[in-house]
């Protein structure tokens, strides 16, 4: 016996020939041999996982998720389900983009690289800042390396970060950890009727502020209607006024360059992903003067030997494989290929088809809170805002036991207060939200 | 191809000066493929909107392809892209191995597409794959809880830092202010230990190539929060002490870090937990065979050991009731993402690690130890140290080792990680993984005996054969230009 299982791996090409052949060349009598572990730390037991045939195993995870049930998802909140074209999955499943790795070698990986430019350039065109990244996790921690940029970029000192009293649990606990090796602390500033409570927040901050950070649409679908305000109070405090948003938000909604934000974060991703779970594109982008203190990797063009135009990762230094411990993050393997997604899907739509999409989830949250206002037992919206995608509803039965009936009747809605439920349009089709509003008149 | 006898490097000009590997490369108006907004972009005015003005923007200015348009940029650009199915690709410390097809498939159930607000009881399936993934992680690496939220692996790194620090911190220990690395370990890990708050101290290895036992002994101290490490390390070695080291570190209070780059040398072989290891990260991205994309996602799951469980990240999933169900670990840190991670990306590490089962497991480290040791054995380059596993490290010696890399990709193969780990000069970092026949390995063996033999003159003027040739990285960082906007500014 070489040491090499009947029952070995089905991606391993090995004959018993050249295995033979092999362990020759290396003076080994078996592969046991090759490895180099103490008796004292060798593992001799099994895991115990039964190998599958590949039928059997795309059996199981389906019969598993086959557990799922097949619900009308009104859900949204920061992770929105929007239907994404063909085109997208059959070019981003091309499997030069799919498996290479990042363009540390650039002659080789010119076509993943001025990809990743382009989407960068859709981020600087959506935004109007002239810096964005080729991608973070997710609009959590895009967030939290907003705060530790703020920290880096402030001349005097400081450490109060200033976020809204709404905002998701996942987004502020994950800034939390993210400033916990700091001496930042993340404060929350008042709402007042779903948006920035504009007079509490200028009496809040102070010459210790380092960063205000604001979302619009808010987390209850509301549209900030004072945008540039709370960046003239977060510049009196020579803070940086750092916005939450996404690209189909900023496909209609003011251009964050025009209100005076020094950061954009988010999640890039409602183009690109249908709802998966949670997994998202960290969008970061920023003025040109912050530039060196960027977070994660950056495309840039150059030229060729030749002369001709050539794209590559560049301003490395920044970044922890050369700066180690005085890296602007730790970030290494990033969302590369859901920001090509994100890519494709824009220029799919193209300008038109973005701002459509923005009109509509203005107009049909909006159309839809009336109808569900005209019911009886719910009031929509609660807030005398505008609202983008999705609409807080006030229902007189406790909203849970609302929600649960909602679910039995194929529904999935949030819970976000004892008679409030919260209700998104973000991919659902008009007769799904006609069978929605019969649903919910049945239940109320 | 097929007519190339093995040994040859792909390539190579064959004897009548005809070469026999270029990549695709498409030149139009001056550049290798024109931008999309170079060929076709629209400005649109917003009107009509159903918000007053001064809520919305003035114009938006994007590309406006159509759909056929739009199909032949992207397919032209993957074209221009080097990847694991395009040939070898033996970056050292990235584990480049096959990303099996299927896995794409269950990915793109749409079961698996639900939104992560859903009830509990509604998603009972995607909740009982993270449970299941969960208990298969913890058995590789002799775990005792799992968390699948961070979503790469220096985001696990990230939170292991902060795991141990909230356990420190629990203890009344909290003034611990160290974390250890060795000098040869990957730099997220000194990235992450700072963005934690701790001071890095970096430790030197010893002549051997491993952990430097004095250094480590006099380097530890009640400041010690924690020890980051890779084993097998950078150099393929496995640390032969670890056990000293283990009982050294946790003699100090400390806690013991493993680093999973490198785990698919051990598979079947050796277990961190066993190993005395507190804390772990798994990258699925390398280990469990889901595919990188061109730099992410990946997923960085952490294990820990008992003891330290009740600080995992919120929110967790465990059976309950004959059913699975979230819930918040008792002094968790809290959240490192909005949700739970990249779960398309946990999905196919599941079904990648159902399929191969224990024997599949532990066959790919076998075959990954043997092709690394094959691939050396073959190469005239120097490998100082030894013995290695999944990975070696060759020096160029009197070459410039990024020269070398530039080189090897006229040969057709992608080349090695060069210039680190610093303890070996002018470092070309190699790990073929277990998915490479013997014909391939030879083939890149021919491609770096190749190398080995080019002259400076040569060297510096590859690559060659690349869609574009050996790109300006000085006027890319002097002159940045990161957008369409900033190339027309010019």
């Amino acid at each position: 016996m070489n040491g090499l299982q009947a029952s070995g791996s089905p991606y391993a090409p090995h004959t018993g020939e050249t295995l033979e052949a092999m362990l020759d060349a290396v003076e080994a009598d078996t592969v046991e041999a090759l490895f180099d572990v103490p008796e004292a730390v060798r593992y001799d037991g099994e895991y115990g996982i039964d190998a599958r045939t590949e039928r059997e195993t795309r059996r199981l995870v389906r019969s598993i998720l086959e557990r799922n049930d097949d619900l009308t998802e009104l859900l949204g909140r920061g992770h929105y389900g929007y239907y994404v074209p063909s085109v997208v999955d059959h070019l981003a499943d091309r499997s030069e983009f799919l498996t290479s790795y990042t363009q540390y070698q650039p002659e080789s990986s010119q076509g993943f690289l001025q990809a990743l430019f382009e989407y960068q350039s859709l981020l600087v065109e959506l935004t109007g800042l002239e810096v964005a990244n080729c991608s973070m996790y997710d609009a959590a921690s895009a967030l939290g390396e907003a705060a530790t940029l703020a920290k880096r970029v402030r001349t005097a000192s400081g450490h109060r970060v200033f976020v809204p009293e709404l905002l998701s649990e996942g987004r502020r606990s994950t800034l939390e950890n993210y400033v916990a090796g700091t001496d930042l602390t993340v404060e929350t500033y008042a709402c007042a009727d779903g948006t920035v409570d504009l007079e509490a927040l200028e009496r809040t901050l102070d010459e210790e502020t380092v960063m205000v950070y604001a979302e619009n649409p808010t987390i209850r679908g509301t549209i900030e209607e004072r945008l540039r305000k709370i960046g003239a109070v977060a510049a009196d405090a020579d803070a940086l006024f750092v916005l939450g948003t996404d690209p189909i938000a900023l496909s209609l909604l003011q251009k964050p360059a025009d209100i005076g934000a020094d950061v954009v974060v988010g999640d890039a991703s409602v183009l690109g992903l249908p709802a998966s779970y949670g997994m998202g594109l960290g969008l970061f982008a920023t003025r040109e003067s912050y530039l060196r203190q960027v977070p994660g990797r950056l495309v840039g063009a150059s030229e060729d030997a030749t002369g001709r135009r050539a794209f590559t990762l560049t301003l490395q230094t920044r970044e922890q494989h050369i700066r180690r411990e005085r890296a602007t993050s730790n970030i290494c393997t990033n969302q590369a290929w859901v920001a090509l997604r994100t890519a494709i899907h824009a220029a799919a739509l193209g300008p038109d088809g973005m701002i459509e999409l923005a009109k509509r989830s203005v107009t049909r949250a909006e159309s839809l809170a009336e109808r569900v206002d005209a019911l009886v037992g719910a009031k929509a919206p609660v807030h005398d805002r505008r609202h983008f995608r999705e609409f807080v509803a006030h229902v007189d039965q406790p909203a849970k036991a609302i929600a649960d009936d909602l679910e039995r009747d194929g529904f999935a809605v949030h819970v976000v207060g004892e008679h409030e439920l919260q209700i998104c349009v973000a991919g659902v089709r008009d007769v799904e939200l006609e069978a929605f509003v019969d649903a919910l008149e049945g239940v109320l | 191809m097929g007519d190339d006898s093995a040994g040859e490097p792909l390539g190579r000009a064959d004897p009548s000066g005809r070469s026999r590997y270029d990549q695709a490369r498409y030149v139009r108006n001056g550049v290798y493929e024109p931008l999309l907004v170079e060929k076709d972009r629209t400005c649109v005015e917003i009107d009509d909107s159903p918000l007053p003005e001064d809520l919305t923007r003035d114009d938006l200015e994007l590309p406006d392809p159509s759909e056929p348009e739009l199909v032949r940029h992207y397919t032209r650009l993957s074209q221009m892209i080097y990847g694991i199915d395009s040939g070898p690709y033996p970056l050292g410390s990235c584990t480049m191995k096959y990303n099996p097809k299927f896995t794409e498939d269950v990915a793109a159930l749409p079961s698996a597409l639900v939104h992560p607000a859903r009830s509990a009881d509604s998603i009972q399936g995607t909740l009982e794959v993270l449970a299941r993934l969960q208990d298969l992680l913890g058995r590789i690496g002799g775990m005792d809880a799992v968390t699948l939220q961070p979503p790469a692996g220096a985001a696990g790194e990230f939170v292991g830092i902060r795991v141990a620090a909230a356990y420190h911190e629990h203890n009344g220990e909290g003034d611990r202010s160290e974390v250890m690395i060795p000098e040869s370990a990957h730099g997220t890990n000194f990235a992450t230990a700072a963005l934690g708050g701790y001071d890095v101290v970096s430790l030197p290895n010893d002549e051997d190539g491993r952990v430097d036992l004095e250094a480590l002994e006099a380097a530890l101290s009640e400041d010690t929060a924690a020890l980051m490490l890779t084993n097998p390390n950078t150099l393929g070695l496995f640390e032969r002490d670890i056990e000293r080291i283990a009982e050294m570190v946790h003699d100090a209070g400390g806690l013991l870090y493993y680093d999973g780059a490198n785990l698919n040398a051990l598979l079947g072989r050796a277990r961190p937990g066993d190993m005395g290891f507190d804390v772990m990260h798994y990258n699925v991205h390398k280990t469990f065979a889901t595919p990188h994309g061109g730099g992410g996602p990946g997923a960085g799951p952490v294990g820990v050991v008992s003891e330290l469980a009740p600080f995992l990240p919120e929110p967790r999933v465990r059976e309950a009731d004959g059913g699975y169900e979230l819930f918040s670990p008792e002094h968790s840190i809290g959240h490192v993402h909005g949700y739970q991670g990249n779960w398309l990306v946990l999905v196919k590490a599941f079904a990648y690690i159902a399929r191969l089962g224990d024997g599949g497991l532990a066959d790919s480290s076998a075959k990954a130890v043997l092709n690394a040791n094959y691939l050396a054995s073959q190469i005239e380059y120097d490998v100082p140290y030894g013995p290695f596993h999944h990975e070696f490290v060759a020096s160029a010696g009197e070459q410039d080792a990024a020269d070398v890399a530039k080189r090897m990709l006229d040969y057709g193969v992608h080349p090695p990680t060069t210039k680190w780990p610093e303890i070996v000069s002018e470092a070309l970092m190699t790990e073929p993984t277990e998915i490479e026949s013997k014909e391939t390995l030879d083939q890149l063996a021919a491609a770096f005996n190749a190398v080995a033999e080019d002259g400076d003159e040569v060297l510096e003027a590859a690559p060659e054969r690349t869609t574009a040739r050996r790109i300006d990285q000085t006027s890319a960082a002097r002159n940045p230009r990161l957008s369409w906007h900033a190339l027309e500014d010019e």
